[in-house]
């Protein structure tokens, strides 16, 4: 009886700890400057498929990955100062699925309503061109992320993906404002097989969807 | 497995042969295998290979497969085919019941409705502790306005386990273990019609608490526990756990409530006519109406989930020409009619309780009778109010504000009742009587907050809101939870025997009723400030009332462990015996010997008058002594 | 020993209880049960709320006092054994109970109808709206997807906007809808709440009176973000209103080619499982 009750308290303990609270470990974007010039640098890529490395229950999901210290890391989860610039580079590695909301492919709420692809800066793009979006509603920022077109020759199957691979950089500036926990998301239909194209890794922590820790 | 004879003594077989056979082992081994099995065919069917796979659909039918064939083998190795194929096979039909002895009984298929009832009252006692330990979770998350212990989608995972599982075993909390005890000693039986049918209700629901649990090791689901489609088609394989859980509870609802209508139509003794029911017995009618008739429509329902989910079907998917709001008005369909379900039996317990405290009969008993099927008839007709704001046709609404304001009708019967039978009664207050009482309170608040949801205008502000969850927390938890733990104070010294330490009983009933009042009483406040349902972060001048909450909930939590506590030390460590009778009942439960014998009655009694022959007879209009219910 | 007159008692206290309680409710606590009067339909909620709330008082302190009343009075003496009267029933007491109850009943219910049907309430009703307020009214399209709102209006261009914005004063026929699952547009202040269900027009109407800003909330589950779903309104003059458009149309002429037509429902795809 006293067993039972033990093993009872251990399996609630791992339930606990292992499954209820389990959140990917929030990354910190490097930070320069102080005061009124404080700004961080957030590079993040997004792949067709993060592989067995980085998800051995998902190896076929898409996913954000963020880069941090020279390698790149399976998180969704950002520190980012507060009242601050926050300069984002993103590597962008899928093909591209269209927005379903075309209303989405407009760039909002960054600094100069712009966006540079490839070095060319853009206000839209084409909605069916969308791989990826990074939106924060709570900060007003929406950002179409364009697609890598599927007659590329070189695409990347598996995460991590590296520079030699097709790919498009998209850069863009936002201002962070008061501390919080912000929610992020991509707007892109990207989960196949599931309804609309939105569940699984649309759906799930870790992939699709992040979160921004003003500090 | 059998024992020897009572004289004879036979050496006992090695542990390992005593386990072979039909026993909970056995079932497990065979659930596991079937598990596989299905796993194994599903991918048969879809070609997926066997790791997990991202697409949804082909892992959807492996487990669906795996869940349905893995309660088959559980069954199975439980024994529960065995009669079937012995009749099958020709032999003879058979009441033989399982005469076994000693604590083995209660771990495999036993067709003792007691033996039946006790199991009830642990197994549900299990999943209870597990949905409330979610509960204290979502608390714990909720101390904070934005997530920070747990992720959104465990938090969403965490309110549909919570909600999934209490309503699926609540639907059977007092029916499971009460009914199945006591219905055939109330009314001079010696056994429930269906026995075998009896078991397998309790292990089906079981089967079913294990299958949700396992929800977490696939993903978890995110709909709640109405399972709303069409999120719920684009939800991860965890979605199936739900579905396979609540298709087993229908199952489970609508066996159980057919065999009890079957033994009570069937099955009273000689001159136990329905105006000499006892209440209980009526609620366990209307009770088991609304089962037998409800469950289908949700085991359908889920079928054409699963359908959806598995093989494309388009019956909630609009664009395939289906629609989300056939799965609203489906789920509803059964939905209402199963908190009635949850309703109920705290009506027949509170009004088969008090009379015995009060030292008085039952006042209004076919007043109270026709309030249960009043209730039980009308809740049928009431579903859309939970549809109110969902774009339904708004010609439907004043019938909809009319047929709930009128079930409120039937529902004060109860209350007059209960009313009337305090009235110049000389009470006790018991730990069983305080939880009528508190009942009484409880169901009251939660009944008018029902009232002020019915009016359509007022409900556009609070559908959806945290003022419903403090509603039918109020209904549930203070309605049928009080109820049920009223009724284990007052009849586990007659299941076992044992007396409750008296102390710690009141400190249960004290700290329990004072927390779950300053729990979920601020609730109605913060679904007036617009907190919607469901969410993990929520506006920031919330925070002390959430905070406050929060704190409230654990020490209601821990006045169940304070319940916990005085259950083992009462029942399992001190065991001191109970007097025959300690509440001095006059109803027929009481009056067997304790422990009731296997075929409960020597010979049939015939009976001359209902269970409360209470009170001293009084002169004038008002209460001639009338043997038959006034 | 006469035995009290315990009816009598009880009806005194009730009635006292009653008398004192039932006015501080409607006075007091009445505007804070709901969300205020930002709109026609909220300060309808809040007549509603006060009166279901006045009614409600009684009918508490009665079973509460009684309750009360039993506990202390109705009570054995320790250590007692005694058995109370033998009353079974009592049919005047039980037909009363009946009319008043259902009388009361069937009043709240023609109550909440009559509220309901002068302008919806602010409940979502349908693509066919049964209960219309009169008079003209601004179109304004709430397309609710996993898991944002935005916002568009027909009668500028079918412009889309990710904030909304309306003028005060004006009679708003909301039409709301998704574009994948079941989501619930709540417009607190205004006392709004409409479901939006994929490829479905629930139309809900409102007239909000005060030039405020008003959260607007998700309030059916429909996801991870479902509780993140979350953004403020504003209520503005009609001048504002107008100059906030033309400013959007500026903001958002990039896009606006790219937008499929006008219409009451969409069906983009993937509109079901994509392969």
């Amino acid at each position: 009886m006293v067993v039972a009750v033990a093993v009872f308290g251990a399996l609630i303990g791992l339930y606990i700890s292992v499954w209820a609270t389990q959140l990917p470990g929030a990354v910190t974007a490097p930070t320069s400057g102080s005061g009124s010039t404080k700004s961080a640098n957030l590079t993040l890529e997004t792949v067709a498929a993060v592989g067995p490395v980085y998800s051995p229950e998902h190896p076929d999901w898409v996913s954000y990955l963020v880069q941090s210290h020279g390698h790149w890391v399976h998180s969704t989860i950002f520190t980012l100062p507060a009242h601050s610039l926050v300069h984002v580079t993103i590597y962008q590695y899928d093909g591209d699925s269209g927005l379903r909301n075309p209303f989405l492919a407009e760039v909002e709420g960054t600094v100069g309503g712009v966006m540079t692809v490839d070095g060319k800066t853009m206000r839209a793009i084409n909605p069916d061109d969308a791989s990826h979006t990074f939106v924060v509603p709570q900060l007003g920022v929406f950002v179409p992320l364009v697609g890598v077109s599927s007659t590329a020759k070189n695409p990347c199957s598996y995460a991590p993906c590296g520079l030699s691979f097709d790919h498009h950089t998209i850069t863009f500036t936002f201002r962070t404002g008061k501390k919080g926990r912000y929610r992020w998301q991509c707007f892109v239909p990207c989960a196949a097989g599931t309804l609309f194209d939105f569940g699984g890794p649309m759906q799930t922590l870790g992939y699709m969807d992040g979160f921004l820790d003003v500090v | 497995m059998s024992t020897s004879a009572a004289s004879v003594a036979v050496p006992q077989q090695p542990l390992w042969r005593r386990l072979i056979g039909f026993n909970l082992l056995t079932a497990v081994l065979l659930g596991i295998g079937g598990y596989y099995l299905g796993w194994f065919l599903g991918h048969q069917v879809t070609g997926a290979s066997y790791y997990y796979q991202p697409e949804v659909d082909e892992s959807d039918v492996s487990l669906l497969l795996a869940y349905v064939l893995g309660v088959v083998g559980f069954l199975a190795g439980l024994g529960f085919l065995n009669y079937p194929a012995a009749r099958l096979l020709g032999r003879p039909p058979s009441l033989r019941e399982k005469e076994g002895h000693g604590w083995t009984r209660y771990l495999g298929l036993c067709t003792d409705h007691k033996v039946v009832g006790i199991q009830y009252l642990l197994g549900i006692g299990f999943f209870l502790f597990i949905a409330a330990l979610n509960a204290m979770l979502i608390r714990v998350e909720l101390l904070n306005p934005t997530p920070t212990f747990v992720g959104p989608n465990q938090y969403l995972s965490l309110v549909g386990m919570h909600g999934t599982m209490m309503m699926g075993m609540m639907t059977s909390g007092i029916l499971g273990p009460f009914a199945n005890y006591f219905v055939p000693l109330m009314i001079g039986a010696r056994r429930m019609a269906f026995p075998r049918i009896e078991a397998l209700t309790f292990w089906l629901l079981m089967a079913a608490g294990f299958i949700l649990t396992s929800t977490i090791f696939f993903g978890g689901f995110p709909t709640g526990w109405t399972g709303y489609e069409p999120l719920n088609d684009q939800a991860v394989m965890g979605m199936d756990s739900y579905i396979i859980f609540f298709a087993l509870v229908g199952v489970s609802m609508a066996l159980l409530g057919l065999n009890m209508i079957a033994t009570i139509v069937t099955m009273r003794a000689p001159g136990l006519t329905w105006s000499r029911l006892p209440i209980f017995c009526w609620s366990v009618i209307a009770t088991s109406a609304l089962m037998v008739l409800a469950a289908p429509t949700l085991i359908a329902t889920l079928l054409m989930a699963a359908f959806d989910r598995t093989i494309s079907t388009s019956f909630f998917v609009t664009a395939g020409g289906g629609s989300s709001y056939l799965f609203e008005n489906l789920f509803w369909f059964f939905g209402h009619p199963e908190v009635y379900v949850l309703a109920l039996p705290g009506f027949g317990i509170v009004l088969e309780l008090l009379p015995v405290f009060v030292r008085k009969p039952l006042w209004g008993y076919r007043l109270a009778v026709a309030g249960m099927l009043g209730v039980s008839l009308l809740s049928f007709f009431v579903w859309q109010h939970h549809l109110f704001v969902s774009g339904i046709n708004a010609d439907l609404k004043p019938f909809y504000i009319l047929s709930t304001e009128i079930i409120s009708v039937p529902t004060g019967f109860i209350f007059l009742c209960v009313m009337g039978t305090l009235w110049k009664g000389k009470a006790t207050f018991t730990v069983p009587m305080l939880f009528c009482l508190a009942w009484a309170f409880n169901f009251l608040v939660g009944g008018m907050s029902g009232v002020v949801l019915s009016d359509a205008p007022t409900d556009t502000d609070l559908h959806g809101s945290f003022f419903v969850m403090a509603h039918f927390h109020y209904t549930i938890v203070g309605g049928l939870i009080f109820a049920f733990f009223g009724a284990i104070y007052y009849w586990v010294p007659k299941m076992t025997g044992l007396r409750f330490n008296a102390r710690l009983a009141k400190i249960h009933f004290w700290t329990m009723f004072i927390f779950f009042n300053t729990t979920f009483m601020p609730l109605f406040i913060l679904g007036i400030k617009g907190m919607p349902r469901r969410v993990v972060t929520y506006a920031t001048d919330l925070v002390p009332l959430n905070r406050w909450v929060s704190i409230n909930a654990f020490l209601l939590g821990a006045s169940m462990l304070v319940f916990i506590a005085n259950a083992v030390y009462s029942l399992v460590l001190v065991r001191r015996p109970s007097e025959a009778n300690p509440w001095r009942s006059k109803s027929l439960e009481w009056q067997t010997p304790t422990p009731v014998p296997v075929n409960n009655f020597e010979t049939i009694p015939v009976i001359d008058s209902d269970p409360y022959d209470y009170g001293i007879p009084v002169g004038g209009h008002t209460g001639e002594p009338v043997p038959a219910g006034g | 020993m006469s035995e009290p007159n315990h009816f009598r008692r009880l009806m005194l206290l009730w009635i006292l209880a009653s008398v004192i309680a039932t006015p501080l409710v409607v006075v007091l606590l009445g505007p804070l049960l709901s969300p205020g009067t930002g709109s026609v339909q909220a300060s309808g909620h809040q007549t509603d709320t006060t009166v279901l709330a006045g009614v409600a008082t009684p009918v508490l302190l009665l079973v509460v006092l009684y309750l009360a009343y039993a506990v202390t009075f109705f009570r054995q003496e320790p250590g007692g054994v005694l058995e109370g009267p033998a009353i079974r029933s009592d049919a005047r007491v039980q037909t009363w109970w009946i009319v008043i109850t259902s009388t009361l009943v069937l009043a709240l219910a023609a109550f909440g109808t009559v509220e309901l049907v002068g302008d919806g309430a602010g409940a979502g009703e349908g693509p066919n709206p049964a209960f219309v307020p009169s008079g003209k009214k601004l179109q304004v399209q709430v397309i609710a997807q996993e898991w944002a709102f935005t916002y568009r209006y027909p009668s500028y261009g079918g412009i889309e906007t990710p904030h909304l914005v309306i003028p005060v004063d004006t009679t708003i026929e909301f039409h709301v809808t998704s574009l994948d699952v079941i989501h619930s547009f709540w417009a607190y202040q205004l006392g709004v709440k409409a479901d939006a269900n994929p490829q479905v027009d629930n139309v809900a109407f409102v007239k909000p009176t005060k030039e405020e800003s008003f959260s607007i909330r998700c309030s059916e589950l429909c996801g991870i973000w479902h509780g993140y779903m979350f953004d403020t309104g504003h209520v503005v003059s009609p001048a504002a209103f107008q100059a906030w458009i033309k400013q959007q149309q500026a903001v958002f002429a990039p896009v606006v080619h790219d937008l499929p037509p006008y219409a009451t429902t969409y069906a983009p795809e993937p509109s079901g499982r994509g392969s």
